[in-house]
């Protein structure tokens, strides 16, 4: 069996959409200064919630909605016990992604077994009858076309808006940005919310579309892919893009290779989104993170 | 309206209470979480925390709590070193399964050797010489590239579990398994074998070995140079670097003391309990041994009681599974409130709550 070019390049978009989602999310997030290190736990919620959702409601589009709610859920409770209860923003991520897992799991539990709702095709119309590209670009699901809208979008809103203008100056520094008269913790509420409705996105396009089956630990480290690319796109959208379409290839890649049937063990190859995000954060990354990322604010007077 | 005002003092009260509280708190969100799935509330918490410990088969619970809790303090007393530092070791999980995989082949490589005396030592040193090799991946990589310990030692983590179902089916895989995959059992090979050294007691060389790193973490935090440096390290990098502390050494010291015990918490695993090398052996533990460390306050003795109460929650579920039906899952989401209860209790120990009646903002 062959390597089809032009089915590999598809598959490399699919492969990347759920990385994509989550890192765009997780900009946002660090950009506004908050780290949140439970993209795998709020991923992981929003596949079993969209899967859930889907299945009961035999609708692609609930589904794709309960995720997105189920990920901004998880992602609220996080925002609460960082905002208001001033917890460490490493220690309390990790507890969202332990809590989110064994959430998954436990809800997840009975739907092992199911099918799946099919999320349809959307060619665009004149774009897709363009030979080669138009099937690797334009024959996708909404979801795929979303990822890149949200990419585009949070780029204007961050380089043009003024309150994108307002995030990323309580990002850079908080004390100074609340001195001015900002909400910190409003503004970190929000773009946490939407950190996590992204995310949720990002997991049930895996359960959904990519697997598409319910399975323990589906996201299978996605979330922690999708926080390496933050890095490695010195928290710029548009580094985002190159960087999550370059994890899909690996990933794309390497199935394609293990379909072949070719001499490399199926383990190495398995291995190689990991090693292949090791070597590009030692690499490749660099840029300057946001002043006040990681950091506890708590309003003196 | 409620307002947090900064303790010019961490709480000393709240230091140990807030565990507790969390413990508490974290009992009636379970409650309440195995009242939703249907099960009796009361029931599920007495079968989980009250009768491991002292219900009618405690006799056969006692010895498996012990076991379970010897990795659990293991790991957690290694991450303790880091997390006071603010060096974050998140994949203690790779260390563990890296640390088996390297005790195991060693063991097998002997096999069917008699020859206990050389053999045990060996396999105890390949299992910490494999935690320490998989934890200077991310060290180093933070030392001289400056890449984020986090993602690096996360990632490791999924390669060592490929790495292990690789190994369990092809070069440690049983010659005289039938081709089952798994390796040889290292508990019916007594020169490797790490049973229990009181018939009945659940104490192996696992236990005696986690006791001792309570004993003598304790005494580097509180007496040696090491300890000293970490907690400055921790509490005020700038002041650390005043005072001549190399930070470098410090991620080296303490990511490698965490992957040597992560090893070898992983060779006694492997030796004893689980027996073989299987593509099932990750069992979690260096993920929940993180939770333990944040329970323990970081602190060894802490850490111990943390370490017994978290082999409970593993025990007493596995009781409540079959008893009761319970999910197994449902004891994954019972740790991650823990943690979650834990920290939020903990704004009390470095904050005091006023009200006031002023607008609030």
């Amino acid at each position: 069996m062959d390597i089809n070019p032009v089915l590999l390049l598809a598959a490399v978009i699919v492969a990347s959409t759920p990385i994509l989602l989550a890192a765009i999310g997780e900009l946002v997030v660090e950009r506004a200064g908050v780290l949140n290190l439970g993209v795998e736990g709020m991923m992981i919620t929003g596949a079993v919630c969209g899967y859930i959702a889907a299945h009961e409601t035999s609708s692609a589009t609930l589904g794709f909605a309960g995720a997105a709610l189920g990920g901004a859920g998880v992602a609220a409770l996080f925002a609460f016990l960082t905002l208001v209860l001033l917890t460490n923003q490493v220690a309390t991520g990790l507890a969202l992604t332990l809590f989110g897992l064994g959430l998954a799991a436990m809800v997840g539990q009975g739907y092992a077994t199911t099918t799946v709702v099919s999320v349809p095709k959307l060619p665009i119309p004149g774009l897709s009858d363009i030979p080669g590209l138009g099937r690797i670009f334009f024959t996708h699901d909404a979801i795929v076309y979303l990822s890149i809208v949200l990419v585009l979008a949070v780029w204007g809103f961050l380089r043009f808006s003024r309150n994108g203008l307002i995030l990323r100056a309580i990002g850079e520094n908080h004390e100074a940005a609340h001195a001015l008269g900002y909400h910190v913790r409003r503004v970190r509420f929000f773009a946490l919310l939407f950190g996590g409705a992204c995310a949720g996105l990002g997991g049930a396009y895996i359960s959904l579309v990519r697997v598409p089956q319910w399975v323990d630990n589906i996201t299978s480290g996605a979330g922690w892919i999708a926080l390496a690319i933050v890095a490695f796109a010195s928290w710029k959208p548009g580094r985002l893009v190159t960087g999550a379409y370059l994890f899909g290839g690996v990933t794309a890649l390497q199935l394609n290779i293990q379909a072949t049937g070719l001499a490399i063990p199926v383990e190495y190859l398995s291995m190689s989104p990991y090693i292949a995000t090791i070597l590009v954060l030692v690499l490749l990354s660099g840029g300057r993170a946001p002043g006040s990322l990681g950091k506890t604010f708590h309003a003196s007077r | 309206m409620l307002r947090l005002e900064r303790r010019r003092q961490p709480s000393n009260l709240w230091r140990w209470g807030a565990p507790m509280a969390a413990v508490v708190l974290t009992m009636v969100l379970g409650a309440l979480l195995f009242w939703m799935i249907g099960r009796d509330p009361f029931l599920a918490i007495k079968t989980i925390f009250w009768d491991p410990v002292f219900g009618e088969f405690a006799f056969y619970y006692r010895p498996e709590l012990i076991k379970k809790a010897a990795p659990l303090i293991m790991i957690a007393i290694g991450l303790s070193f880091g997390f006071r530092a603010g060096i974050w070791n998140i994949g203690a999980e790779g260390q563990y399964i890296i640390g088996a995989i390297c005790g195991a082949s060693v063991a097998l490589a002997f096999y069917p050797m008699a020859a206990r005396w050389m053999i045990f030592p060996l396999m105890i040193m390949a299992g910490i010489l494999g935690g320490v090799v998989w934890a200077m991946i991310p060290a180093l990589l933070r030392v001289y590239f400056k890449t984020n310990e986090i993602l690096v030692s996360l990632m490791l983590v999924y390669v060592a579990e490929v790495l292990v179902k690789a190994f369990a089916v092809g070069l440690l895989r049983n010659p005289e398994g039938r081709g089952f995959p798994g390796s040889r059992n290292l508990t019916q090979y007594p020169s490797a074998a790490n049973l229990e050294l009181f018939a009945g007691t659940g104490i192996h060389w696992g236990v005696i070995t986690a006791v001792l790193s309570v004993g003598l973490a304790y005494v580097v935090i509180t007496r040696h140079r090491f300890g000293f440096d970490v907690q400055l390290a921790g509490q005020s990098p700038r002041a650390a670097a005043f005072a001549g502390v190399n930070t470098n050494w410090l991620v080296i010291g303490c990511m490698g003391l965490s992957g040597g015990l992560s090893g070898l918490a992983g060779l006694f695993e492997v030796a004893g309990p689980s027996g073989q090398i299987l593509g099932s052996f990750p069992a979690f533990y260096g993920f929940t041994a993180i939770i333990v460390a944040f329970l323990g306050r970081l602190h060894p003795v802490g850490i111990l009681l943390a370490g017994l109460l978290m082999a409970l929650t593993y025990i007493g579920g596995d009781a409540a599974q079959s008893a009761m039906n319970l999910p197994s899952a449902a004891i994954k989401v019972f740790q991650g409130m823990l943690l979650f209860s834990l920290l939020s209790v903990d704004v009390l120990t470095n904050y005091r709550v006023r009200f006031t009646w002023a607008k609030g903002d």
